[in-house]
């Protein structure tokens, strides 16, 4: 049964991009452990405003797992310690009475911080103008049927589709590598026939994008995969360095 | 050039010379087990890859793969030290599925290269380069390798001419030789078991169907390389207690 619990919430608090950044404790009581992990915090911020102090800056908009703006490091794990969900679909009764919480934002050279717990991940969106889209003239749609796709092709890009482009994987990398998401990008529109036109120029402008905007390099070690919210499959990984490996042989 | 400039292509890198090392790790695997099956067969093989002129381009060959591999590792493991930003996580969990060597590659990679060397004196020293330079390394005939393995293994000489004033190992030493052989197989099951499926997967052999057969496949051909290897250690161990034990 969900009860009341009194918790700590350390927070790193950093008044801006160029600030020194620390942690800061506060203590919160009576929450309902039926709160969301994001409520809780909004409990936290009525907290401080009514104390006269600086609440906490923090990405939130759908609440419901779908639109990838929540973003905290909750006890070492991206989204908290729950699998293959995001931080606002995280509930307090993961949580128990007396427990310290600690709330990082992402650290990646390429999400640096904007303030406390809020980075920027325009990175995400810079990779995929460079090629995250299939070219298309705009005019008649031509019929969805006309083009047949087996249904397995259709599930496996559907999955890689499901990518929120939070930034979980770059944070959970020991690397910083953001491989998992670009490999979610390039699958999503390789494995369709309206994608694969240009799957050659898309890996590689996107890779190329990835590695300017200082990404690390992949090892491998599958801690992004085991600390998606969308349980994307390492599989794309596979799939993005076979599709870039045969473009450069190609050139 | 993609193979420096881009991340994928410096991975392609690691991934084609770890490879390739592998490779040889299994076909030396394969001639060090011969001689537990046959000391002639295994002195014939030493004569075979002796001094002789493709020995020694392999040889070189080898140490480039080394130098690349290393070196790239090197390169790889800054920049992704780089890429993780100034300041560190405060707090971090143990992630479900994360293999711990995936995560020490290059730490273990360093035990790899430290007992390499250890390795390259206790034989590429006293073999091909004392055949090659014709300098008096060892008690042992350079070619005699049968002899020289047993010798370093379990104490016992069973060679025809050898130069006794060389025989300097004291009796305790053998067995430490062959500990320190295993722990260094250890380290190389440890770099392996992640090393070949990443090795498959970074080069784009891999997808949701062979994902764990991948895995389960590297698993086995590593244990398969490092059992052969650990096969001479732990047979001459067992000679060398059942003399003095």
């Amino acid at each position: 049964m969900d009860q009341h619990i009194n918790i700590k919430v350390k927070v790193w608090r950093q008044a801006g991009p160029k600030a020194q950044g620390h942690f800061e404790t506060y203590e919160l009581k009576n929450v309902f452990q039926g709160a969301s992990f994001l409520e809780m915090i909004d409990i936290l911020n009525e907290q401080l405003i009514s104390e006269k102090k600086d609440p906490i800056a923090f990405d939130h908009d759908c609440r419901e797992g779908i639109c990838g703006m929540c973003s905290l490091y909750v006890n070492g794990h991206p989204h908290g310690p729950d699998q293959a969900i995001t931080t606002c679909q995280l509930h307090m009764r993961k949580f128990h009475d007396g427990e310290t919480i600690t709330i990082e934002p992402w650290r990646s050279r390429a999400f640096p911080v904007i303030k406390d717990l809020m980075v920027d991940r325009g990175a995400y969106d810079k990779i995929m103008q460079a090629g995250g889209f299939v070219s298309v003239n705009t005019g008649g749609v031509p019929d969805a049927n006309s083009i047949a796709i087996p249904k397995p092709v259709a599930d496996e890009a559907m999955d890689a589709a499901s990518c929120i482009g939070c930034g979980a994987c770059a944070a959970a990398c020991k690397n910083g590598s953001a491989m998992l998401f670009v490999s979610a990008k390039v699958s999503q529109l390789a494995l369709l026939p309206q994608g694969k036109v240009e799957a050659a120029r898309r890996a590689k402008a996107m890779v190329a994008k990835m590695d300017e905007l200082g990404f690390g390099n992949c090892t491998n070690t599958g801690a992004c995969a085991a600390e998606c919210p969308k349980s994307v499959s390492l599989a794309n990984i596979a799939r993005l360095n076979r599709e870039f490996i045969c473009a450069k042989f190609q050139d | 050039m993609w193979l420096f400039n881009s991340s994928i292509g410096r991975k392609f890198v690691m991934s084609i010379t770890g490879m390739a090392l592998v490779l040889f790790l299994l076909f030396h695997a394969s001639m060090n087990f011969v001689l537990i099956l046959s000391e002639s067969g295994y002195n014939w093989i030493c004569e075979m890859l002796g001094a002789n002129w493709y020995a020694l381009v392999g040889t070189m060959g080898l140490a480039a793969l080394v130098l690349i591999h290393f070196c790239y590792a090197l390169w790889l493991t800054f920049q992704n030290r780089a890429a993780r930003g100034t300041s560190r996580y405060e707090e971090t969990a143990k992630v479900w599925g994360v293999d711990w060597n995936s995560k020490n590659m290059l730490a273990l990679g360093f035990v790899v290269l430290g007992f390499l060397c250890l390795h390259l004196y206790n034989f590429w020293f006293k073999m091909q380069f004392a055949e090659l330079t014709g300098l008096h390394t060892g008690a042992f005939d350079p070619q005699n390798g049968a002899a020289y393995v047993k010798y370093l293994f379990s104490g016992v000489v069973t060679a025809d001419n050898f130069d006794s004033s060389m025989l300097t190992m004291p009796s305790w030493s053998h067995p430490v030789y062959c500990a320190l052989y295993l722990v260094w197989l250890a380290a190389i099951w440890f770099h392996l078991t992640h090393g070949i499926w990443s090795a498959l997967h970074t080069m784009g052999f891999n997808n949701l169907i062979w994902f764990n057969r991948i895995k389960v496949i590297s698993c086995v051909f590593a244990s398969l390389i490092v059992l052969l290897f650990a096969a001479v250690p732990v047979y001459y161990l067992a000679v060398f207690c059942g003399i003095h034990c």
